[in-house]
Formats: C-alpha cells, sequence, structure tokens
C-alpha cells in the first residue's frame, strides 16, 4: 500500500555534526521517574519552543543525541505525554464508574511512562507525516485506553460462549424488534456454532456480541489485540457468507 | 427464512462487519496521526483517500476506533502543543 511520501527523519544535523549512529540510551532514573531537574526545567523553554516552523525535527534531532538537551526534551514530552495520558484516564474513566481518581492517575502516569519507552525504542518510525507531538500522543493515549479497559474487566467474567447471546434480545426496545432480534440472534447462534472454530466463536461472541474489549479479549488468550482482531475478522467473513445464504441481505466482501 | 428490515440489517452489519477491505491493527496505528491530521487540516487529499482501507478498519474494530476518537479529541482540544 502506497501512503504518504517517506521523510527522512534523520535530517540535516542543525549543529553541521554526524547525527549519532549509536543505539537510543535511555535515562539511568529507577523506575523510569522522568523528573524534571532544576538544570532541565531550565531547558525546556530552549529545548522546545513549539516553533511550528520544524518542531518534529527538532524533537527528534534533541531526543536523539545525548546531552543536556535529550534530558530536557525527554522532561517536556514526558509532561506532554502524561497531560494526554490524563486527558484519556478522564474521558474513558467516565464509563466505568468502578474507577476512583487515583486508579486513574496511576494508570495516566503508567502509561505516560510506557509511551515514553514505546517513544524512544520507535523513533526511527516516525515519518514525519504528522507532527512529532501527534505522533508521541497516539502512544499515550493508546497506552491510556488499554490500560482502563484493562483496569474496569479485571477479575470480571469474558463471555466466550454462544449460549451467551442474550443481550441484543433485551435491548430491543419494541416487541416487533423483540420478535426480530431473537430470530436474528437464533440464526447467528445456529452459524457460529457450525461454521466458526472454537477460537473463533470464543472471539466473536466475546467482541461481537458482547462487547468485550479486544485488548481485554487479547490478555485473556495471551495473544497480541492484532492477532484477535484478525480471527474476528476471519469469523465475520464466515458468518458474512452463511448468513447470506439465509438471504439475510448480508453483502460479500468489497475487494 | 428471516424477513429483512432495516433494523435487523443495522445489527446484522454491526455483528458481521464491514464488507470493505480493511487495514490491520497495526497498520491503523501506524497511520493513525497522519489520518487525524488530515481530518482536522481538511487539506487534500482527504484522509480516506490517502489511507483508503482505514474507515472500514474503523467500522469494524471498536478498539481502534476509540483510539481514534481519542486522538481527533485531543488534537482538537490543542493540547498537543508542548508547554
Amino acid at each position: 500500500m502506497t501512503l504518504a511520501t517517506d521523510v527522512d527523519v534523520w535530517r540535516e544535523d542543525p549543529t553541521g555534526a554526524a547525527a549519532s549512529t549509536e543505539p537510543l540510551a535511555l535515562p539511568a532514573s529507577a523506575g523510569f521517574a522522568w523528573g524534571v531537574t532544576r538544570r532541565s526545567s531550565r531547558a525546556i523553554g530552549d529545548a522546545v519552543t513549539g516553533d511550528p516552523g520544524a518542531p518534529s525535527d527538532d524533537w527528534v534531532y534533541r531526543l536523539s543525541h545525548a546531552g543536556p538537551d535529550r534530558d530536557a526534551a525527554i522532561a517536556a514530552l514526558h509532561a506532554l505525554l502524561l497531560r494526554a495520558a490524563r486527558f484519556e484516564v478522564n474521558r474513558r474513566g467516565a464509563v466505568f464508574p468502578n474507577l476512583h481518581g487515583a486508579d486513574l492517575d496511576d494508570l495516566a502516569c503508567q502509561s505516560a511512562d510506557d509511551a515514553m519507552m514505546s517513544i524512544l525504542r520507535r523513533l526511527a518510525d516516525f515519518r514525519g507525516e504528522s507532527r512529532f507531538t501527534t505522533w508521541a500522543c497516539k502512544f499515550a493515549l493508546v497506552e491510556a485506553g488499554a490500560k482502563v479497559r484493562r483496569h474496569a474487566w479485571r477479575g470480571r467474567e469474558i463471555p466466550l460462549t454462544a449460549e451467551s447471546l442474550s443481550a441484543d434480545a433485551d435491548n430491543a426496545p419494541l416487541p416487533d424488534a423483540h420478535a426480530e432480534a431473537q430470530m436474528l440472534l437464533i440464526a447467528v447462534r445456529e452459524e457460529v456454532k457450525q461454521h466458526l472454530t472454537a477460537r473463533q466463536r470464543a472471539v466473536f461472541v466475546a467482541v461481537a456480541l458482547n462487547d468485550v474489549p479486544i485488548d481485554v479479549v487479547a490478555d485473556r488468550l495471551n495473544t497480541t489485540r492484532g492477532a484477535v482482531y484478525k480471527t474476528l475478522h476471519d469469523a465475520r467473513r464466515k458468518l458474512r457468507v452463511a448468513l447470506n445464504a439465509r438471504g439475510l441481505g448480508i453483502e460479500g466482501e468489497r475487494a | 427464512m428471516i424477513q429483512d428490515t432495516p433494523d435487523q440489517s443495522g445489527r446484522l452489519e454491526r455483528l458481521v462487519g464491514p464488507a470493505d477491505q480493511e487495514l490491520s491493527c497495526e497498520e491503523c496505528f501506524d497511520f493513525l496521526d497522519a489520518y487525524v491530521e488530515l481530518e482536522v487540516t481538511g487539506t487534500a487529499p482527504s484522509a480516506d483517500a490517502r489511507t483508503p482501507k482505514m474507515r472500514a478498519h474503523l467500522e469494524g474494530c471498536s478498539a481502534c476506533r476509540d483510539d481514534h476518537d481519542s486522538l481527533l479529541a485531543f488534537v482538537l482540544s490543542g493540547r498537543t502543543d508542548p508547554g
């Protein structure tokens, strides 16, 4: 797939020095407490000015070259990641009343730390197709969202069998709609049992029928989110064919 | 045979997911930041023209859709600027 023009993030070194080819060395601070020291606090304003002209180059360069500027850039980036993580846990936390303030802030801090690790490890992946800050905040938001979902589902049973298919029917508002939903669920249940593998059944029932977050299912099945979605995708394709054969008007897969 | 109604079609579409070709979750994550910025700026090519299989994946994957909505909201809030 062709997406965007590849941009070489290792652009010209503004100091004229050759770019470092050494592996990125993470700060030695214990527990990844990205504390802003007195020295780096003063340096943040110089290191990260928010200049809209070339901020991405500036971030990448400073984060990939050892020295005081790198420490300052890391501290400033961590503050930004923490802001993004708090934004996300507050958004998601409202949906899960069992999560409390201290839990949410702890999840935000963990998310910012994990996002920082991922960003420093994947700096070379930044292609310059967006602002660096948007690219970086993506890591914190995704980390925080996944952590909130996992935390909210901790200890809860996940329905993985085709027998647990009543939720949609119960939500149908009118008698006619209720009857239609019941008939539909019967058809889906039959096709799930007949055409899906055990793993496809488990994933489909949990994710598609019971709205269990996909990363929660991935954790329970000891696999990745991408692998779970691939399983779901394959299951849906089989069901699409089977339900279409019943005359339910499901379109085939489009190229 | 079950009678097909608009309500039922919507329910089925949600269960069986999008019919279009779609990205994987990993590809979605890789392209999400550029996609969101194109959505916000509205510059050509459009986000969907530049990443054609993204929309179908966002329709089918609720977790990636959540991530997309969060990044879009965060960018629109203006809080991605450091400081």
